[in-house]
């Protein structure tokens, strides 16, 4: 039936379908192109400061010259802290609600709350790490509390891709090893974990990524303006590249002077994430095609 | 009296009842298996045999709101008594599934995984135990040189095989075996049963099966359930020839079910 010979109501039907297909394209089209024109204008703007010099030294003069090193170090001990903390409670949290609890209310009840907890706006967990780590526990404004907070921040993301990862270990093998008279914390050590590994870990690399670029847990709890020398210990502070950015940007009297610093630290955040995110999606490829079952 | 009976008899139910939840799946089970011999269980889908078989070594303890009443008694003693450790139970009480369920591992990392994790670890022990129990499972020939390679890339008739032999390096008692050749082509099948026929030597066999010409060929005696309840149980060649109760007949006479 060509176009001609068609009914009315199918063409109509017809226009329907393509007005629909063409809006769905469109919106793909426009995404793609905020996405690809926020990248695009980053790295213009951005590409001029990047220097290996800028990678490698402290900046100098009220920080209107010199590079970002202290804050590229201090952004990798934040998020390596952060996943120190949050891999193994995560881990622990989500082999307790999908292999021991008994599902019911109480599960029902923990995985609302850790559903909450990743909708939790992130400048709470900053209040809440400022409360609790900073000033009650007395670690003060330090690599200890943000990597802590930052540890909280991502635990739900860890938390969720853990459960996901393990419930998607098959049923079967749990079974196999259990019926050889082998334990079931023996059967989740040496069956269930190894092969829900690559899951867990695609899910905490995702979450690494998010509190690389966090501004707001950190700008109580760990972050300084400037820091006159590289932290010694857990209980220094640090400067970090999102905070950095938030400083240039806002404080001081430099802003348009530092501009070009400021497009330079995004695009090296935005690369560190997006690398990340790289590395995670590498192992994730390459334990799928490890995997057969 | 009792003693007498232990030459023969290595596992019983007495009164079983096991609901999953409200539903009753099992009703007054009562039934002795004989030491070093193959029974099979048979019946239409849903009657309760793969529940019974899975009863006997406690691997229904993994299904929430699943309750048993009544004993099991593994040489005299009770296996849900509190007492008891279900992990205990089911190295002496292996099991063999419907779909061959190897680990991800290699083919050597299979057959030494439940030992090892139980305390053998000295790797020449290992090893021999690894050719034994392949042999066993009459798969030695076929993989003796391919060890170290994953388990996943033999064939489906070859994994059950392997799977068997898994269970054997546990050195159990008794082998259960759920409709293991039930996803297998018939060349597959028919090495399986030879391999039962041999192993029964060793090892008791309780095999849930859904092919009665199967349960007729390699069991000695067998048990026909039928909705939650034991109708019949009798030797093989007696059920499939001259069976006391006419439901039974309907049955393998292919009337119902």
């Amino acid at each position: 039936m060509t176009r001609q010979t068609m009914s009315g109501a199918m063409k109509r039907r017809y226009f329907k379908q393509h007005l629909f297909f063409g809006a769905v394209l469109l919106s793909a089209i426009i995404l793609t192109l905020a996405l690809g024109g926020i990248l695009f204008y980053i790295l213009v703007n951005g590409i001029q400061v990047i220097s290996w010099e800028f990678l490698t030294s402290p900046p100098t003069d009220s920080m209107t010259k010199g590079g970002i090193m202290p804050a590229i170090l201090g952004t990798l001990y934040l998020t390596l802290g952060a996943i120190t903390v949050a891999l193994p409670l995560g881990v622990v949290a989500a082999i307790y609600l999908t292999e021991y609890a008994k599902q019911g209310r109480t599960v029902r009840a923990i995985r609302v709350g850790v559903n909450c907890l990743a909708g939790v706006p992130s400048v709470v967990f900053g209040l809440f790490g400022l409360g609790f780590f900073v000033v009650f526990l007395k670690f003060g404004s330090s690599i200890l509390s943000g990597a802590l907070t930052l540890g909280i921040l991502i635990l739900p993301t860890i938390i969720g891709a853990s459960e996901e990862a393990l419930k998607g270990v098959p049923q079967t093998f749990r079974e196999a090893s259990l019926a050889l008279g082998v334990s079931k914390w023996l059967t989740i050590w040496k069956i269930v974990l190894p092969n829900a590994l690559p899951g867990i870990l695609t899910g905490s690399i995702l979450g690494i990524g998010r509190a690389a670029g966090e501004t707001a847990p950190i700008m109580f709890t760990a972050a300084a303006f400037f820091t006159p020398r590289l932290p010694q210990s857990v209980f220094d502070e640090v400067m970090a590249l999102p905070y950095h950015v938030y400083v240039l940007a806002t404080a001081g009297t430099h802003i348009e002077q530092t501009r070009p610093i400021q497009y330079g630290t995004v695009l090296v955040l935005v690369a560190l994430v997006l690398g990340i995110d790289l590395i995670a999606i590498i192992i994730r490829s390459y334990m799928r095609r490890k995997k057969r079952w | 009296m009792e003693n007498n009976h232990f030459d023969t008899e290595i596992i019983k139910t007495k009164n079983i009842n096991f609901y999953y939840g409200a539903f009753k799946a099992l009703t007054d089970i009562t039934m002795n298996f004989e030491k070093r011999k193959v029974t099979a269980l048979i019946g239409p889908s849903g009657c309760g045999k793969s529940t019974l078989l899975r009863l006997l070594n406690r691997m229904n303890d993994l299904i929430d709101g699943a309750r048993v009443e009544g004993e099991v008694l593994f040489e005299g003693m009770n296996i849900y008594d509190p007492e008891v450790d279900p992990v205990e139970v089911r190295r002496r009480i292996g099991m063999v599934f419907q779909k061959p369920n190897p680990f991800p591992k290699s083919i050597f990392n299979n057959i030494t995984y439940g030992p090892r994790l139980t305390g053998t670890a000295n790797k020449s022990d290992l090893e021999a135990l690894a050719e034994q129990s392949l042999k066993q499972a009459v798969l030695w020939d076929e993989v003796k040189d391919i060890l170290g390679r994953s388990a996943m890339t033999l064939s489906g008739g070859q994994q059950q095989r392997l799977c068997i032999a898994r269970a054997l390096a546990m050195k159990p008692d008794i082998l259960l075996m759920d409709e293991p050749t039930s996803a297998l082509d018939p060349i597959s099948t028919a090495k399986i049963e030879e391999l039962i026929d041999e192993l029964k030597k060793t090892y008791t066999i309780i095999i849930v099966t859904h092919n009665m010409q199967q349960a007729a060929r390699i069991s000695d005696k067998t048990g026909f359930f039928y909705i939650g309840k034991l109708i019949e149980y009798n030797a093989t060649e007696k059920i499939f020839t001259n069976p006391d109760i006419k439901q039974t007949e309907d049955y393998i006479t292919g009337r119902f079910g």
